[in-house]
């Protein structure tokens, strides 16, 4: 089978104001990839992933989901498009006011005509995926941070979406709990089919979930290496690469 | 043992520095611009090694003496050996040492000058202006869909906001209007006294709490009680990545939240007005038949004849008003909010600053136009 290109970045520059924070950016997210975005800790990796969502503007250049260029088409229709992404926050991001089941159904009330029967079949069926079964009562500040991320999984999966985001998923997990996310998002992508972009610096997680990576050099201010990360360890020439991908340890 | 630093001359261009005694924060001990000042009454060194075997215990004070050396001898070319300083010593030095200090890195605080500063206001002052308008423009439309019944918000948040902003405002709002209904009762009956003409404490009172005051205290407790907790929730779920993750589901978050919150306020701020208003009168009654010794008939009688419904109309004109600048002071301030803990309790102060502001101003030209209209 060859790769769709599902997602293509050409020349992106993102920066606040007058300040560039990356340039040149170019690189394609193929159907059915892990995509990993990473990075040293203020490389302007989650600023990526707004780009790529349609929460912050680029400075220059496109992302073009098939052929539709995000950012040039009208904002209503880029409301719409923005409903095939489910989107994991650092933090989980849960609406704090409401139940953990009002807040995987709200998405679904807002989009379907579903009756209120079918949308908690739905419901308990999103939470029992992430591990959340018996927990549609509680509130966000009721459970632990390893869950709330994972309820927050549950909501981006509400609506099916074709592409998941999924920003720092195993920050402030212990390690237990972020194999568990890593092997929910393995287990999404076969059994659903769906794209995935992960921002993240976690080693373990790379080698463990990644298709495709690229890496993105703070002090150069663009992208130096793009590829499978366990390759880029062995192979690439960089040294800020390979340092990033052996923790400095080894070279 | 005193701690101290001596200078020894070794060979031709070698110096060797004892230290000795304790070297730890709080002790007496020599300085670093002492030991520069003896170093550089020395002809021709080039090198400074260290003797520690009299030293006895020491801290990061010793670090900050040795730094300082360091930074001196490199300037001046003279070689540090740092062979004779105590094992922990050397290494931390090494370690503060091994990475030179970034170039550029260290913040700079520059003044701008004086024109930068008055065009950087400017500016920002009109991105702040069109940001509100957007606002505005936004909330109006949300209000529009609203009244044709196409808006998406949870029942149930405005049915909590009513409660949360209408009932349970109740307590403080009969507290502040009684007391206000009272002073101005009292301010009234001073003045009246003189004449004899005591009983028009009654026609103070009821116009002064029904045109305006009962609405501006109102429109000024729910700035502070309501308008300041929007602020800070709006501005919390900002900090939550709570407003992204809405506008990424597609989600309005100005239908969401603020318009229930809008809503509420519009509609609990008259019903509010028109009991701080009773409250009000009920002050005034306090003072004119409590200390006046004025029949409570005859009082609330001449109650009715000052008050006609222009004078309602106008007092339930001016809360509507107020609801709608308290709601969107703080929908606006909260959404505005920036990323961090400090940016909401600068949201709640300033959503509150806002609210009063506007409702003084609202105040002055409502009054001014019904003036020019002769209402």
């Amino acid at each position: 089978m060859t790769p769709v290109p599902e997602i293509i970045v050409k020349d992106l520059d993102m920066g606040y104001g007058d300040f560039v924070l990356m340039r040149d950016l170019n690189f394609t997210v193929h159907r059915g990839d892990i995509f990993i975005v990473m990075g040293g800790s203020g490389c302007g990796k989650s600023t990526l992933l707004k780009i790529l969502v349609g929460l912050k503007e680029p400075s220059r250049g496109q992302v073009l989901y098939g052929d539709v260029s995000f950012w040039e088409i009208d904002p209503a229709d880029r409301e719409k498009m923005m409903r095939r992404f489910g989107i994991l926050y650092q933090s989980g991001a849960l609406w704090s006011s409401m139940t953990l089941a009002e807040n995987v159904a709200l998405p679904l009330e807002q989009y379907t005509n579903l009756e209120p029967k079918q949308i908690r079949e739905i419901v308990s069926l999103k939470l029992s995926l992430v591990g959340l079964a018996g927990f549609e009562d509680f509130f966000p500040s009721e459970i632990s941070g390893g869950m709330r991320k994972r309820a927050g999984l549950a909501r981006a999966m509400a609506l099916d979406p074709d592409i998941l985001f999924f920003d720092e998923p195993s920050a402030g997990l212990d390690p237990v709990s972020a194999k568990m996310l890593d092997d929910l998002i393995l287990e999404l992508r076969e059994s659903l089919g769906s794209t995935v972009v992960v921002v993240t610096h976690e080693l373990a997680s790379i080698f463990a979930i990644a298709t495709n990576s690229v890496y993105l050099d703070v002090d150069s201010r663009t992208m130096t290496a793009l590829g499978d990360p366990k390759t880029l360890r062995d192979e690439s020439p960089n040294p800020n690469v390979h340092k990033f991908l052996t923790r400095g340890e080894e070279g | 043992m005193e701690s101290q630093v001596q200078l020894k001359r070794l060979t031709e261009d070698t110096l060797s520095a004892s230290l000795s005694g304790s070297w730890k924060l709080g002790d007496d001990l020599p300085t670093a611009e002492d030991f520069e000042r003896q170093v550089d009454a020395e002809p021709g060194v080039r090198r400074i090694s260290f003797d520690t075997t009299e030293l006895t215990i020491w801290d990061s004070t010793l670090l900050i003496f040795l730094m300082a050396i360091y930074k001196f001898c490199t300037g001046k070319g003279i070689q540090l050996e740092a062979g004779g300083l105590p094992e922990g010593a050397r290494r931390l030095l090494q370690l503060a040492t091994a990475v030179p200090e970034r170039a550029g890195a260290r913040k700079e605080f520059k003044r701008e000058p004086f024109f930068a500063m008055v065009g950087g206001s400017a500016t920002s002052f009109y991105h702040s202006l069109v940001e509100m308008l957007d606002f505005l423009g936004q909330s109006t439309i949300a209000l529009l869909r609203f009244l044709t019944g196409k808006a998406s918000f949870r029942r149930s948040d405005l049915s909590l906001l009513l409660q949360e902003s209408g009932a349970q405002a109740l307590p403080i709002v009969s507290l502040i209007s009684l007391l206000v209904g009272l002073i101005l009762g009292f301010v009234g009956a001073i003045q009246l006294r003189l004449f004899g003409a005591e009983i028009f404490v009654a026609d103070i009172v009821a116009i002064a709490m029904v045109r305006v005051m009962g609405a501006i205290m109102t429109g000024i407790i729910m700035a502070g009680r309501t308008g300041a907790a929007f602020a800070a929730q709006i501005g919390t779920m900002q900090v939550n990545e709570e407003i992204d993750a809405m506008k990424t589901l597609g989600v309005s978050p100005v239908e969401f939240l603020v318009l229930p919150r809008m809503v509420a306020l519009i509609v609990m701020m008259p019903l509010l007005c028109v009991y701080a208003d009773l409250m009000g009168i009920l002050g005034g009654v306090i003072v004119g038949v409590g200390m006046l010794g004025l029949n409570p008939i005859e009082y609330l009688n001449r109650t009715q004849e000052a008050l006609t419904l222009t004078t309602f109309g106008i007092g339930l004109f001016h809360s509507a008003v107020f609801g709608v600048l308290v709601a969107m002071a703080g929908c606006l301030r909260g959404m505005q909010c920036g990323r961090s803990a400090s940016d909401v309790g600068y949201a709640a102060t300033s959503a509150v600053v806002t609210s009063i502001i506007s409702i003084i101003v609202a105040t002055a030209i409502i009054t001014f136009m019904c003036e020019v209209l002769g209402i």
